[in-house]
């Protein structure tokens, strides 16, 4: 069961090796440092489950943030309630998103393309705005869910008196707000990928590819679509109700905010940028974008400045105030142009960037003709 | 088995994974008890001192964040000894003289809170970790002021909050590590009632529209005692999102609604927004109950009665601080800040500028960066000559108690600033409360 061909066994080690070592190779990006660390891997993870969806069976889901919300606030409430250990919170984030999943899937699967998609998006929308507005009991609206001084957590006082201050998330002792929090959603992001190369390589998987290529033809063979795509789409949620719960978990409040429709956008930008299908494609579109999101727009005008002092003074002032408008509170625009020119030279994502770079240059500028996942593949 | 050479067997998986957990468990133990080498968190041991400027540049309140960051730069200039010193030479007691704080110089780092509790503690989760920022100050929200000192709480790192005017910032949500300059929603309430009840009698219908959030809430229930106290009836109280843009379809009903006085807790562009759409549908034109339509905005600042432009005019409201006072303390920041930028502060500026040198003054009267000695020094303290005469940082929730202003806009504006006029200085002690009142627990000095 825990077999992968040698082909994805060597992408697993990799990614594997790439993710677990990310607080060293990241240092010199002005990257490596537990908050940042712990995003990469949570919304890794997020990519990993919507490629499920979106890359291998090609339904284009609008609405992912409502699990990603669904999770965060099963996570704080399990703290609120129960423990402030990680293992409960996630496994409650994982079940109540998957029930969650089931019930927006079962509804918004009886249509495909962009109904689909505006389906999703309108369910998504109306889990936002209950969490914001009608269910402020369980989810205290904008302000979000915070832990308190006076939560019952029945589990942790039954052993220990309650102590002064706000009590912190731990694994078994490991406090997980800073790098515990990364590596252990790092291990979580790792069996993940696991899990989808799983997935990807499995029959079940190889019925997704079906659906996305053709799912009428599908039909016509006799097969009836319905539960895979189901069983993609609910699979696909639980990935997000995880990332949603470790986001609890490094960082203990859920806010509604993170169900609005600009989350679910952001996560297809994501995938696209990165690669639609391909494994590496999403994490390393999520890792991009949220490396921009950290940095760039924590750029203002005097690291311009700096930036620029080689310049004649009248120069730098000028191109302080162009630059000024890409960084800071303008960074969307740099992602904005970025997007535009992955579309446009580049619609496969960056993995087809590094794919024509790779048959440029190693394969003496001969085109392959076909990619891997076209490849024909047997049975297992 | 041929299984063996082309899939990974169950004792590689197991060995991997045995080597993350280790990595796991170790690395913590690496990266952050290196930590407490060093006596508490962003511990400055070099040459200067950072600064967390966590402000909205984003969203419904990018305006009154940009003003932040402008006060915020200009305070850090002060602080270093640039400029003409400002407010550094009149309040009182001063310890401040230019010279950084402790003798370290002042460097700052910014962030953008983009209104949004998840950014704004992204923001500032990277200030502390990354960039090392001793405070973290500045907001325009209340729900993300409660976030974002939440979070300062948890990592021991003090909270200087810019412009949150809900109850819960210093009520039930207060935290040790927290501080609020800013006057709340129930100051508000109470400095207004008197003066509603002189200006517009006695028996009147209100109608509330409330921006849809912690603060909103807040004020919603505040205005409503306190406008009940004079007699006041509330004939509906209805929530519309944050940043809405279009009221008409929550304007409307307020016409038949039977309510003589609109009471739109609203701030920002929303207020701005919610407001032109009511002159525009002629609320102010018209009558009911034989009484002329009010409009009240309890929340007032500069910047949104330059926003509203002429339906500002006549509006009753109430504020922090406004740039007309005649204080010294008001007068020397109105000067060094327009003759930095060329127009008058906000009150939003005024509160994030005092904050800063409130920080800085109290780690030179602690005589140390550690926070709960700094804490203590906040705790209590009584100034005066920063603005709103004398003031106390009370010490049961860290909320400061000073005078509120009661003020209407201008109608007849002798600049473009000029905007709003003082109608009445309500004495501190009109406005002040019991600090048990609204529930919540500081929690600890120290944090483990």
């Amino acid at each position: 069961m825990l077999t992968l061909p040698k082909k994805e066994l060597i992408k697993f080690v990799i990614f594997a090796v790439v993710v677990l070592t990310m607080p060293v190779w990241l240092t010199p990006f002005g990257a490596s440092y537990p908050g940042l660390l712990q995003k990469f891997a949570i919304y890794g993870l997020l990519a990993v489950g919507f490629n499920i969806l979106f890359g291998l069976t090609g339904y284009l889901s609008f609405g992912h943030a409502a699990f990603l919300g669904v999770g965060s606030y099963a996570a704080v409430w399990s703290f609120k309630l129960l423990t402030m250990n990680a293992i409960p919170a996630v496994v409650f984030a994982v079940i109540l998103s998957g029930l969650f999943a089931l019930a927006i899937g079962y509804l918004s699967l009886r249509r495909s393309g962009i109904y689909f998609s505006i389906l999703t998006l309108a369910f998504a929308q109306m889990s936002y705005n209950l969490a914001y507005s009608v269910l402020t009991p369980i989810t205290n609206g904008e302000t979000g869910l915070q832990l308190t001084l006076q939560d019952p957590r029945v589990l942790d006082l039954a052993f220990s008196e309650r102590e002064a201050g706000l009590p912190i998330v731990t694994l078994f002792g490991i406090d997980m707000a800073g790098y515990g929090g990364f590596y252990f959603s790092a291990v979580l992001l790792i069996a993940g990928f696991f899990i989808a190369q799983k997935i990807t390589t499995s029959p079940f998987g190889l019925v997704l590819k079906g659906i996305k290529s053709n799912q009428n033809r599908m039909n016509y063979t006799g097969v009836n679509t319905r539960p895979y795509t189901l069983a993609a789409f609910v699979i696909s949620g639980m990935y997000a109700g995880l990332a949603g719960g470790l986001l609890a978990v490094t960082d203990p409040l859920a806010g509604a905010e993170r169900m609005q429709w600009t989350a679910s956008g952001e996560l297809v930008l994501m995938t696209i940028l990165g690669g639609v299908g391909t494994m590496f494609g999403p994490v390393l579109g999520a890792w991009i974008m949220k490396y921009l999101e950290n940095i760039f727009s924590a750029f203002n005008e005097n690291v311009l400045h700096g930036f620029f002092a080689f310049l004649p003074d009248n120069l730098e002032s000028v191109v302080v105030l162009i630059a000024s408008k890409f960084v800071g509170e303008g960074w969307h625009l740099t992602l904005g142009l970025m997007f535009v020119f992955v579309v446009v030279f580049l619609p496969g994502g960056l993995m087809e960037g590094y794919r024509r770079f790779v048959n440029r240059f190693f394969n003496g500028g001969k085109a392959k003709a076909e990619a891997p996942d076209k490849q024909t593949q047997p049975a297992e | 088995m041929s299984e063996e050479k082309k899939g990974v067997s169950r004792r590689r998986v197991l060995k991997t994974g045995a080597a993350g957990l280790v990595a796991s468990g170790v690395a913590p133990m690496v990266f952050t008890r290196g930590a407490w080498a060093q006596e508490f968190r962003n511990n400055p041991t070099g040459a200067e001192v950072t600064l967390g400027f966590n402000v909205p540049q984003t969203g419904a309140y990018a305006d009154e964040g940009a003003d932040e960051l402008r006060a915020y730069t200009l305070a850090v200039k002060h602080l270093n000894g640039e400029g003409d010193g400002g407010m550094l030479n009149t309040m009182q007691p001063g310890s401040l003289n230019g010279n950084g704080i402790l003798g370290k110089k002042v460097a700052f780092v910014t962030g953008d809170t983009q209104t949004k509790s998840d950014a704004a503690r992204d923001s500032a989760r990277r200030m502390i970790e990354r960039d090392g920022a001793l405070i973290i100050t500045g907001g325009s929200s209340s729900g993300v002021a409660v976030a974002v000192q939440a979070l300062c709480q948890e990592m021991g790192i003090i909270f200087m909050a810019g412009l949150t005017h809900s109850n819960d910032t210093t009520g039930k949500d207060k935290k040790r590590c927290g501080f609020r300059h800013f006057f709340n929603a129930y100051m508000s309430g109470a400095a207004l009632a008197p003066v509603l009840a002189a200006e517009y009698g006695t028996d009147r219908q209100a109608y509330h529209l409330t921006a849809d959030y912690n603060w909103g809430w807040t004020q919603e229930e505040s205005l409503i005692n306190s406008t009940e106290a004079i007699g006041w009836q509330t004939t509906s109280a209805v929530r519309t999102p944050l940043g809405a843009g279009d009221f008409s379809q929550y304007i409307t009903p307020v016409l038949n609604s039977g309510a003589d006085v609109l009471i739109l807790n609203h701030y920002g562009k929303d207020m701005v927004n919610s407001l032109t759409q009511a002159i525009q549908f002629g609320l102010k034109d018209r009558q009911a109950n034989g009484k002329n339509i009010e409009i009240v905005v309890p929340l007032f600042s500069r910047l949104m009665a330059q926003g509203a432009g002429e339906n500002i005019k006549g509006i009753l409201g109430s504020t922090n601080w406004n740039w007309s006072l005649q204080d010294a303390g008001s007068q020397a920041f109105v000067k060094s800040f327009g003759a930095e930028y060329g127009f008058p502060p906000s009150q939003a500026a005024h509160t994030c500028y005092v904050q800063a040198l409130l920080y800085a003054d109290a780690c030179e009267r602690a005589g140390t960066f550690y926070p709960p000695e700094v804490i203590r020094a906040l705790e209590g303290h009584l100034f005066d000559g920063m603005g709103n005469g004398p003031t106390e940082y009370r010490a049961e929730d860290h909320q400061c108690f000073k005078d509120v202003l009661v003020v209407r806009g201008n109608e007849n504006p002798t600049s473009q600033f000029d905007l709003l006029e003082v109608v009445q200085e309500v004495p501190r002690a009109q406005v002040e409360y019991d600090a048990s009142i609204f529930g919540g627990e500081l929690g600890p000095y120290e944090v483990s």
